[in-house]
């Protein structure tokens, strides 16, 4: 082999594996890119069932029911609020008035079937997405 | 005073860098010997200025002075020791002093144990590592001063966030730093070589301890940061692809890919030009992790503040950094002379596969942690890349991989015989095999992804042995002999062994745990019975307990095996007062075989709680993995060949002697 046909040899190994790649980028792209929404999005875009997605806000005072390992509650984002099911142990953070960003899917009756939800690391922690969408609603108090 | 003390050090250690920076580079230029001898008295002295100042941070630290504001915000007077002191690093400011720390010190390693070095590459080496200082210097004193005063001074400090407060996560920093920081010394070295114009097998050499050092510290880093994961968040999970995960695991990526092409630099003056190019990428993944893992890009618990200042502060270094490194390459990196030929099938095309996976491989990740960012800054939407994007790149890009390390060593260099390496991987394709056919009878009709986990294992376990016993001669000759070779085998080859085994005892951690982990999740009352695989768990019931600065909620379980009692699990909830926070800490009973993992939840108000069970088989392998690959790392440095006059130069330009011998 000349110098020239081994380095082509690499270009053309390198470029498929490339290739490669980006075709697994591509795939897993079309999958599992998880979009965040806000109640109020949620209640005004009609998100169709069986679509994976985030949504967040603050937990509803009063709106967190327990039924052994399973914990209904409602986010809202103060101008609408999305009711939220869950099943298993919450994480320890996760309070009313606690701003929690929640992944799942809608079910057939508008209620949220959460596979996780986070609320993190300690009390002052509010969900980017949260914040953001509060602003939006236009009663973010933060000092941001 | 010592907060003064502090300060006042680290203005002067910035004004030493500035001064290492500039004239060691000008000398060098010049030939001009007295100015390049400044550079090594220069970065022992920056790094015993700014070991002055830690001190003194420290020290506000362990009396507990509420006059400096940092100590204030992150310290309380009722924490133990360790967290005193873990606290300095525990927090934005802290943890840029510490970074500061370990890149000075490398430079000052650089100064003293670069004897070796010729002086003109050495006073370069330098002036660029103070180059770096001067960037983090900067940033500490104009946007993170640590020894802000506060005044009136509280009576007690915020305290450190309790997750934060555990033995494994105060030595995660240190150790993630010296990985990240030890890269810089590689780019130092990269860009002093642009400079000079120059590079050949002995630059390589002096690089590759470096290379080495940094890597097994990242590789200790990850793995503790990793395990801390998984016994805090009580999850039972030990890799999340977070962001701030994947922020050090990309330099990793980088710098295990370096590592194995400066190998081919050194060993077949080689690769040189790409060798170069993923130095300088290592670092500048090194810096993007700190500025996205600190500037409040990303939150988490890493996310000590989110003060925009700082954030441009780090973009704008990091974009001169690693803007002005690539100009520095598309320019110099031409005028660098091709190395040895070889054929697709050697070592060295072996070695390239590995760097052409891992570096696609850390092209992915990165894609897939900036790809929100991007996203969010030109859209303004808010999309998360979850964990099966991940998954679903990089395993498939690691498999070829793990698949080729057992047959990589077995190449010779320059053309290699891949027939017969494969002929010597006989026994090991036959063990696979059964593995995979026991695995499937185990399994049924288990993940795919699950026997090819077991393929990998046996491979490459197999395949590492073989090319061990192989450069023993093992049953070619007498066993006396055998062991003479064994002696004299230099301790690289012992390293990379080490290391291989390593990546195979991780992929046997990863699968075997993903595979048949069991996970039960129920309410339990005490007195109740959960079956948990073959375990039987016992709930005794849950006291409070009051801790050294925390109240603690404390669930008992037995857990017996066929009747036979197996071991009892205490996990807790603490409820810190100070921040008042509450961490969960899973009670974990590690044994070779694997892990029986308990978390307890809060009461539900009824006399149950709400409990996480696992038995997670050989989970414990995946960081007995990564210690393997740690100390493989570390015995190769060390190899003698790394010390001894070894690294002299050439007096010939080497690629012209060896050019003619590849074809």
């Amino acid at each position: 082999m000349t110098r020239k046909q081994r380095r082509m040899t690499f270009v053309l190994g390198g470029m498929a594996v490339l290739a490669v790649a980006v075709g697994l980028v591509l795939t897993a792209f079309q999958d599992n890119l998880i979009f965040f929404h806000s109640p109020t999005e949620v209640h005004e875009k009609g998100i169709p069932p069986e679509r994976r997605f985030r949504v967040g806000g603050l937990v509803v005072e009063d709106s967190v029911r327990q039924s052994g390992l399973s914990t209904s509650f409602e986010v809202t984002d103060t101008v609408h609020s999305v009711r939220i099911t869950y099943e298993g142990i919450l994480p320890a953070l996760f309070r009313e008035g606690q701003g929690i960003v929640a992944v799942g899917m809608l079910n057939g009756d508008g209620i949220f079937v959460a596979q996780e939800v986070l609320a993190k690391h300690d009390e002052n922690y509010m969900p980017p997405e949260v914040a953001d969408s509060l602003k939006a609603a236009g009663v973010w108090k933060g000092d941001e | 005073m010592s907060a003064e003390i502090g300060q006042f050090a680290l203005v002067l250690a910035l004004c030493v860098a500035v001064v290492q920076a500039t004239l060691p580079q000008i000398g060098a230029a010049r030939g001009n010997v007295a100015w390049m001898a400044l550079a090594k008295p220069a970065a022992v002295m920056q790094f015993a200025l700014v070991a002055i100042s830690f001190a003194a941070l420290t020290e506000a630290y362990l009396v507990s002075d509420f006059s400096v504001l940092n100590v204030a915000q992150n310290s309380h007077s009722a924490k133990p020791l360790l967290y005193k002191i873990s606290g300095v690093w525990g927090n934005h400011e802290g943890s840029l002093l510490l970074w500061i720390l370990i890149l000075t010190l490398f430079g000052a390693a650089v100064a003293l144990f670069g004897d070796n070095l010729p002086p003109g590459l050495s006073a370069r080496v330098l002036a660029v590592q103070a180059l770096i200082g001067i960037g983090f210097l900067l940033f500490v004193l104009l946007t993170s001063n640590p020894f802000a005063r506060l005044d009136p001074a509280p009576l007690d400090g915020n305290g450190l966030n309790p997750l934060l407060q555990d033995p494994g996560l105060a030595i995660h920093p240190p150790f993630l730093y010296l990985g990240y920081v030890g890269l810089s010394v590689t780019f130092s070295f990269a860009v002093a070589a642009l400079i000079e114009g120059r590079i050949d097998p002995a630059w390589a050499r002096w690089v590759r301890p470096w290379t080495l050092a940094a890597w097994a510290f990242l590789t200790a880093g990850i793995a503790l940061g990793s395990y801390w994961a998984y016994y805090e968040l009580g999850w039972g999970g030990w890799w999340f692809w977070d962001p701030v995960e994947n922020a050090s695991f990309m330099p990793w990526l980088a710098a295990t890919a370096l590592l194995h092409s400066a190998i081919v630099v050194e060993k077949r003056d080689a690769l040189k030009s790409w060798t170069i190019l993923l130095a300088i990428v290592a670092f500048s993944l090194s810096l993007l992790g700190t500025f996205l893992v600190r500037s409040g890009v990303l939150n988490s618990v890493h996310a000590f503040a989110t003060d925009p200042t700082r954030g441009v502060f780090i973009l704008g270094f990091l974009l001169l950094v690693i803007g002005g490194s690539l100009t520095l390459y598309a320019v110099r990196a031409p005028a660098l002379k091709p190395g040895g030929l070889f054929a697709p099938i050697s070592r060295e095309g072996g070695l390239i596969l590995n760097n052409l996976l891992l570096s696609t491989a850390c092209a992915t990740v990165l894609l897939g942690t900036l790809y929100p960012l991007f996203l969010d800054a030109l859209t303004g939407q808010k999309v998360s890349v979850g964990p099966p994007y991940f998954n679903g790149t990089f395993i498939p890009l690691m498999v070829p991989l793990v698949a080729a390390v057992a047959i990589g060593p077995m190449l010779a260099w320059k053309r290699g015989d891949l027939a017969g390496a494969l002929g010597r991987l006989k026994a090991a394709a036959v063990l696979t095999a059964i593995a995979v056919g026991l695995a499937w009878w185990l399994l049924a009709d288990g993940p795919i992804l699950a026997l090819l986990g077991v393929a990998l294992v046996v491979w490459l376990g197999v395949g590492a042995l073989v090319e061990f016993a192989g450069r023993l001669k093992l049953g070619r000759i007498s066993a006396a002999d055998s062991w003479r070779r064994a002696v004299n085998l230099p301790r690289a080859v012992y390293g990379m062994t080490l290391a291989h085994l390593g990546v195979a005892a991780m992929v046997l951690g990863i699968t075997v745990s993903e595979t048949w982990q069991t996970e039960v999740q129920q309410i339990v009352r005490p007195g109740d019975r959960v079956a948990v695989s073959d375990y039987e768990f016992t709930f005794e019931g849950a006291e409070n307990l009051p801790g050294p600065n925390y109240m603690s909620l404390v669930g008992t379980f037995t857990v017996t095996r066929g009747g036979e009692p197996v071991t009892v699990l205490q996990p807790e909830t603490r409820s810190y007062p100070n921040p008042p926070m509450q961490t969960t800490e899973a009670a974990i009973r590690t044994t070779l075989g694997g892990d029986l993992y308990a978390v307890i939840g809060e009461p539900d108000g009824n006399g149950g709680y709400a409990v996480r069970l696992y038995d997670k088989p050989l989970v414990g392998w995946i960081w007995l993995g990564s210690l393997m690959m740690m100390l493989g790392g570390f015995v190769s440095l060390t190899d003698r060949r790394h010390r001894v006059g070894a690294p002299a130069r050439a007096r010939v330009p080497a690629d012209g002697a060896l050019a003619g011998a590849g074809d």
